[in-house]
């Protein structure tokens, strides 16, 4: 596989991940369990959907074709994403969102922070900036985990329940293949097995803080590098592409 | 058709200084830090070189436009803006005179260092000064404000609310 090749799958699949839960985020806006929440919702969706744009401009430098950051992030069906399949679960309850918050945002943390190191000056200068706001996330979500693990006996039950549903979908956050061989070959992008060791050291100490038990992986789904999905992301889709497929290239 | 004369860099610089940002309008984009370069060819063609505060932040788009229009109307043939990724904007950028400037708003400007030295979940225990009164007895009330940059706080010795701009 070709480098640059590599790079632009590379792209898509941070800035489909941040895409798809910036948006999952917004499902949250005006239905906030409190007028805090809701503002942190969007705003940290907001940062996901800039950080999305920042890597679809890359790509479309790379894919060259008249392509653009809004072509990517609008006009490709389902199996051409290939988002992380933790961030098209469906938000649930607001723990669900949380424990969500905390496994992803760990994992965009190290990411990030072995990004910084890139051979890649792009990646560099995305990652240097990302990473101060995934920090924000982190210990936003992380905070509140706390805060629900050790609050009633409603919210310890809801939070280890959706710690439960959530932790089989956090194998395929680590998945690799040539994409992630070739670009860590040349430099660019870190093995996913050293950034699985420490965000399993983060998340672990997030829950323990918690008292929430880590469950054992059962019925493990994982698939995104390949665009293979659960069925939530065309349900997402048919929403967030709704305009410009009914209205081909609208703008405003 | 009059040629104009060839707009200096530093000429630039200062018309830039008059665009405010948008959601915190005693400030100018040249003292949040965004403009990072100017260039003025022969044919006054300005090349502005920016860079982004927070990835999504809004205010970026009205920045390009705004820059786009002053610099027209002030000479300029044609703008280019050019969008940097590195160094990456950090709020240690902000001078003391900027800093009181958003205290003077009644935004608590950013206290500490950049965001790295903040540990992971002890932004709670966080003491922020506040911009009314001065004192430090104040909470956190949520991370997240009205923009991206700012948290929201209360000051538990005037019982007023406050922004606090965070450190990025
Ligand atoms: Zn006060």
């Amino acid at each position: 596989m070709k480098t640059q090749e590599a790079i632009y799958q590379y792209c898509l699949r941070i800035a489909d991940s941040n895409l798809i839960l910036a948006q999952r985020l917004a499902e949250w806006c005006s239905r906030g369990p409190i007028l805090e929440e809701d503002l942190a919702m969007t705003n940290i969706s907001l940062d996901l959907f800039g950080q999305a744009e920042t890597l679809y401009e890359y790509a479309a430098t790379i894919k060259g074709d008249n392509a653009t950051a809004d072509s990517l992030a609008f006009l490709r069906v389902e199996r051409e994403y290939f988002n992380r399949l933790i961030t098209e679960q469906p938000n649930g309850d607001f723990a669900v969102t949380m424990v969500r918050e905390v496994l992803f945002s760990a994992y965009q943390n190290h990411l990030y922070q072995a990004l910084c190191k890139s051979n890649d000056e792009m990646f560099r200068g995305f990652a240097e900036k990302a990473l101060k706001e995934v920090k924000y996330h982190l210990r936003h979500s992380s905070e509140w985990v706390i805060r629900l693990g050790g609050g009633t006996e409603e919210s310890k039950v809801r939070s280890q329940a959706a710690l439960n549903e959530l932790w089989r979908f956090t194998v395929d956050m680590f998945e690799m293949d040539e994409v992630d061989e070739e670009l860590i070959s040349m430099g660019i992008a870190p093995d996913m097995k050293e950034i699985n060791k420490s965000w399993m050291k983060t998340v672990t100490e997030v829950f323990t803080e918690a008292e929430l038990h880590i469950p054992d992986l059962n019925n493990v789904i994982k698939g995104s590098n390949k665009g293979i999905h659960t069925e939530h992301l065309g349900h997402i889709l048919s929403e967030m592409q709704y305009l410009q497929r009914a209205f081909p290239g609208a703008t405003w | 058709m009059v040629k104009s004369t060839r707009l200096s860099e530093g000429s630039v610089m200062e018309l830039l200084e008059l665009i405010p940002d948008p959601d915190i309008p005693v400030v100018s984009i040249v003292e949040l830090g965004i403009v990072r370069g100017v260039a003025v060819d022969e044919n006054n063609k300005v090349t502005v070189t920016i860079t982004p505060t927070y990835s999504g932040c809004p205010a970026m788009t009205v920045f390009k436009e705004d820059i786009r229009e002053l610099l027209l109307k002030n000479g300029a043939e044609d703008v280019e803006i050019k969008i940097a990724h590195s160094p990456t904007w950090s709020t240690d950028w902000l001078s003391e005179s900027t800093r009181e400037k958003l205290r003077a708003y009644g935004i608590a400007p950013p206290e500490s260092n950049s965001s790295d030295s903040v540990p992971l979940f002890s932004s709670s225990k966080q003491k922020i000064k506040c911009p009314h009164c001065g004192n430090t007895n104040s909470r956190l009330t949520s991370q997240f404000g009205s923009t991206p940059c700012k948290s929201l706080w209360y000051c538990d010795s005037c019982l007023q609310p406050f922004e606090y701009f965070k450190c990025y």
